[in-house]
């Protein structure tokens, strides 16, 4: 049942060949045996299973919306109503949401059951999932090595068959990052085409969920559901939504793919770009044709973002001080004692870092070195996109520079673990949308993930390119060994 | 080009020859701690010191281009604002809303004395 | 030396929507704590703000009545600050693009009109309140506030005394209520006032030091406590002191302002464009059907009563004080009979003067303008005399009735039969022999006697002008 596509499962579903509180209870066993992989935070089964009977009985009565009865796991960065949403962080580890984010709602009115939450990178902020206040995620493929981030605990839940699909955020590359490394599709849409409203903000200007599923139609399914307006965000897009399960099979002859000279420079791992090449001469085959492109500034995309998403987010982050909900220190001689001791002690090393920097980069007097200079060359980026694509339809590279690494070999070097999203961070500074879909193996047996990214609202060219390789290609079926039983 | 093992190593001689020097100091760190509202005890200010100062001195490459009469971009979609209608839709949630608080009396968050 | 003041004010001023800026919440006041602090005012993890339409208007309203431009484009950033009351740890405020650029106001001051430079007026979202009674040595954090628009004017600091911040001010709050974007009630704080105040000697133009008193909430502690800085601050320098720029609370009961008891931190606000909030475009459809929507400003009501109802400058100015008095004016006037200024007095007389004791506005008035217009009628028609009608209004205040019920129930009705009244003269007169003589004898005065023995004997209802007549006839005979 764990290797079946969601089309299908949802599929058994209607036609009552299973029930979802068979199919829960069957993926909340498989949690239970892969403990291991510590990919969840929270798993509670009374809550799934009853969610699972309500959708038992949905379908009973003929009621069928498009995911009714399938089980899918959450990042911990999205409020559920009545269940911990922790963000992997201590100064949340007691925060039982009263609401229910836009996308959680969506697939609860469509049907879905919460299988879970998954672990994390503290506030997701991390590249490996080892800055979690619940510790590391094992990647399933090899548990010496992380499994990416921050939307670890998902990519890893969806590469163990544990659950049948997951939601992650992406700000810097937290999608699509964790799918490469554990061998899974992630797709990060057109920041604004879904609703950001009860996602826990890291880089509100950056920040965009999406799913992280095991094909492009798995993703397209889910996106059908969770994308689209939402009133209660401002920056979510007003336009119609597209179908993107209907276009994910259109012809891909004649795709003009461009191939950023920057993302093919050095420090590349040669097994990754040698993955990388034979992709791309998959999609030769295909009918596509590949064009040098240059995105001249990309190169100083890590740099940008290291001061607009922690700017953003030392900002974002000041709610978390132990008056209304959350983690208070139980030692303190003031109020601002309080405040201070509170985020201390609730916060991790890296949100620490990352709040200190962002509070310096928007101080008197540095505002305009960094935030402003930031946001000059955040166009700059942009605007070589634009350019790019007046050549192109889509852009194609490594999702990252190597394969995945193993647990504690960057946690002491937090520059070595930033330049891990040297490939994807620009994707989010231009708002566009990108997908890492599995494309080989290096030499030890890991994933490699093939990055596509796509104009802004070019959401369906992407998974259409993705849907097209998956046809023809199975590396994407692939799962690691241990996960059979 | 990237350079993905000695970020810190181009960037001092970036840094000489641009703008502004970005070295953070002890009473620095302790300020923006401070300004955070981030606890740090006296051991481990050093630790921040360099800590943050090879990020500042990594981020410090952005300097390397000129960006002058390059309007700053905020937003990926630089959109404008949509409005809503002036109507009530919320209810009273207190009791939901307060069961997570640390510490609540007579309906009011209570924090330590705040002094005018 | 001569020192001459400079003075700046920054007005918050609560707009009058239903709901919040950037939430669905209730603004009413006087809610149980917290009732009306909705999921996005506690700031709960992953909430997003959504702008209210109709603090837009509001705000282009001002605008448009202070004659100020009007940013096509403005932006929302973040205050960041940690306080209790501040739920997301920011405020979201305008900074470098606000939504009213610079404007104007007139006042009036004894040396004539002087206008008052307004540097901008931006949105913002008020803060909570921290209420310092005894939790077991803790404080209480209501949040029902939190998220409430206001609208912060800046003045230039164009005024040189007390005097004129307070016409400033009254100006500003006679203006908000016109146009109906704001209460103006200073007691719930929909109207507050910070002053920045500093002297410098006269013919100086670097201006001196200044010190900022915060959330001043009458116009009289206002005027006080400017004029105590200032008094303050002259006494430091003449001295040989300096003045320290900082934040001074005024205190109404010792009549004094003193340092804030904190110690300041060095504020770094870190403002920074709100990336959850695009930049607010305003397009002229909007900004037109909004100026369709302006109603008549004070100043140009004030001399269309001048004008049209041949007052004087002050009884118009006093009439236009609010929209509301000079609505009831204006019923009043075009009801009556009587003439324009008879109106004015009775408003700014009898009227006025039971709604201050009982602490009324004017749309609560017991008596109508209709019911006044009425009245007025009465005295014209010489029903009953100017004397009589007081005593007729205080029984249509207490509820007894329309004028014409009182008069006829009372049997206040004039008396202007001729016939009537020198019976009653002759009767006076008769049993007055003595003071006839004295008045015989050229003691005028005596008259005065005369009137008051018929007034007596008629119970006041003796129309007084034909008693004059009658008895001057007689006894000039």
């Amino acid at each position: 049942m764990h290797n079946k596509p969601l089309t299908q499962l949802a599929d058994d579903l209607v036609t009552k060949r299973v029930s979802s509180v068979e199919v829960t209870q069957y993926f909340l066993s498989r949690i239970e045996q892969h403990g291991n992989l510590n990919a969840f935070i929270t798993v509670d089964p009374d809550f799934s299973l009853a969610q699972a009977r309500e959708a038992d009985r949905r379908i009973q009565q003929g009621d069928r919306p498009a995911l009714i009865g399938v089980p899918v796991a959450h990042k911990d960065i999205f409020c559920t109503k009545g269940m911990l949403t922790t963000c992997g962080s201590r100064i949340l580890s007691n925060f039982v949401s009263p609401y229910d984010a836009t996308v959680v709602d969506r697939l609860n009115q469509n049907g879905a059951v919460i299988l879970g939450k998954t672990n994390m990178d503290e506030f997701a902020m991390g590249s490996s999932n080892e800055t979690s206040y619940y510790g590391p995620v094992k990647n399933p493929w090899d548990n010496a090595t992380v499994p990416g981030g921050s939307s670890g605990g998902s990519a890893a839940s969806v590469a163990a068959r544990i659950a049948p699909a997951a939601t992650g955020t992406d700000t810097g590359g937290s999608i699509r990052q964790p799918a490469a490394f554990c061998g899974v599709t992630g797709f990060k849409p057109s920041y604004g085409q879904v609703s950001r409203y009860g996602m826990v903000a890291f880089a509100s200007s950056l920040d965009q969920g999406g799913p992280i599923t095991r094909s492009a139609e798995d993703a397209a399914l889910l996106l059908n559901v969770i994308a689209g307006f939402d009133a209660r965000d401002s920056t979510s897009v007003q336009r119609q939504t597209p179908d993107f399960v209907a276009d994910l099979n259109g012809d891909i002859q004649g795709l003009r793919i461009g191939l950023p000279a920057q993302f093919f420079g050095e420090g590349l791992d040669s097994k990754v770009e040698r993955v990388v090449r034979e992709a791309l001469q998959e999609y030769e085959k295909l009918g596509a044709t590949l064009i040098d492109i240059d995105l001249p500034n990309s190169d100083l995309c890590v740099p940008c973002y290291y001061v607009l998403a922690p700017s953003e987010a030392s900002s974002n982050l000041a709610r978390y001080d132990g008056v209304r909900y959350g983690y208070r220190a139980s030692d303190y001689s003031d109020l601002i004692d309080m405040y201070m001791k509170t985020r201390a002690e609730g916060f991790g090393d890296e949100v620490k870092r990352r709040i200190m920097i962002g509070t310096y980069a928007l101080s008197a007097g540095y505002y305009d070195a960094y935030y402003l200079k930031a946001q000059q060359l955040r166009r700059l980026i942009a605007e070589d996109f634009e350019r790019a694509f007046e050549q192109c339809d889509v852009i194609m590279g490594p999702t990252t520079p190597t394969t995945a690494f193993a647990i504690g070999a960057k946690t002491d070097d937090p520059i070595a673990m930033y330049l891990n999203d040297i490939y994807t961070i620009s994707v989010n500074l231009a708002g566009l949308p990108g997908i890492s879909i599995p494309a080989g193996l290096d030499g030890n047996g890991k994933p490699i993930g093939l990055q596509i990214i796509g104009q802004y609202f070019g959401d369906t060219h992407v998974l259409n390119a993705a849907h097209r390789f998956q046809m023809t290609t199975d590396w994407h079926q692939r799962a690691p060994s241990g996960v059979q039983q | 080009m990237f350079n993905l093992n000695a970020g810190c190593v181009n960037l001092k001689n970036r840094g000489s020859n641009c703008c502004i020097q970005m070295a953070l100091d002890h009473q620095t760190v302790i300020n923006i701690a401070r300004l955070a509202r981030l606890h740090i005890d006296e051991s481990d200010v050093d630790r921040y010191v360099s800590e943050l100062s090879r990020i500042l001195d990594f981020v410090e490459q952005m300097n390397g281009v000129d960006t002058e009469d390059v309007m700053p971009l905020a937003h990926p979609q630089e959109g404008r604002l949509r409005l809503r209608d002036d109507i009530v839709t919320e209810t009273n949630q207190r009791e939901s809303f307060q069961t997570v608080a640390p510490e609540q009396e007579a309906g009011l968050y209570l924090v330590p004395k705040v002094i005018e | 030396m001569n020192w001459e003041p400079v003075i700046g004010l920054e007005v918050h001023v609560q707009l009058l929507t239903s709901s919040k800026i950037f939430s669905g919440a209730s603004t009413a006041f006087g809610a149980d704590a917290n009732t009306q602090a909705c999921a996005v005012d506690i700031a709960l993890p992953g909430v997003l703000p959504v702008m209210n339409e109709q603090v837009a208007r509001m705000a282009v309203k001002f605008g448009l009545a202070v004659d100020a431009k009007i940013n096509r484009r403005s932006v929302f950033a973040r205050k960041n600050y940690f306080y209790p009351d501040l739920p997301k740890g920011y405020q979201i405020s305008q900074y470098e693009l606000p939504i009213v650029g610079e404007g104007r106001l007139t006042i009036d001051t004894d040396g004539g009109e002087k206008t008052i430079g307004i540097t901008r007026a931006h949105l913002e979202e008020d803060a909570g309140k921290s209420l310092h009674e005894d939790f077991h040595g803790m404080t209480g954090i209501d949040l029902n506030r939190a998220g409430t628009p206001l609208i912060e004017i800046v003045s230039e600091p164009d005024m040189r005394s007390a005097k004129e911040a307070v016409a400033y001010l009254k100006k500003l709050h006679t203006l908000v209520r016109y146009l109906g974007i704001c209460d103006g009630n200073m007691q719930e704080g929909s109207f507050r006032c910070d002053a920045n105040v500093s002297v410098r000697p006269v013919g100086q133009q670097e201006l001196g030091t200044r010190t900022e008193m915060k959330n001043i909430n009458s116009f009289r502690f206002i005027e006080r406590a400017i004029e105590y800085e200032i008094e303050r601050q002259i006494d430091v320098l003449e001295d040989g002191g300096t003045v320290v720029q900082e934040t001074r609370l005024y205190d109404p009961d010792k009549d004094e302002t003193r340092p804030m008891r904190t110690k300041e931190e060095a504020h770094d606000y870190r403002y920074f464009p709100d990336p959850d909030l695009p930049p607010l475009e305003l397009d002229d459809t909007l900004i037109e059907a909004t100026r369709q929507t302006l109603p008549e400003l004070p100043d140009t009501k004030q001399q269309r009563f001048m004008t049209q109802y041949a007052l004087s400058g002050e009884d118009a100015a006093q009439l236009t004080v609010s929209k509301e008095l000079a609505d009831y004016f204006e019923a009043a006037a075009s009801a009556t009979k009587g003439d324009a200024k008879t109106v004015a007095n009775w408003i700014a007389g009898d009227l006025s003067g039971y709604l201050n004791k009982e602490n009324k506005e004017i749309t609560a008035s017991p008596v109508d303008a209709q019911q006044l217009a009425l009245l007025i009628d009465r005295i014209h028609d010489n029903t009953i005399s100017g004397k009589i009608a007081k005593e007729v209004f205080e029984a249509m205040w207490h509820g007894e009735g329309s004028a014409d019920d009182i008069i006829d129930n009372k049997g206040l009705k004039q008396i202007t039969d001729t016939g009537a009244i020198e019976t009653i003269i002759d009767e006076v007169l008769a049993r007055s022999a003595p003071q006839i003589e004295q008045y015989k004898n050229g003691q005028t005065k005596v008259f005065g006697y005369f009137v008051g023995q018929v007034m007596q004997a008629t119970q006041g209802k003796a129309n007084p002008q034909q008693v004059n007549e009658i008895l001057k006839r007689k006894l000039d005979a």
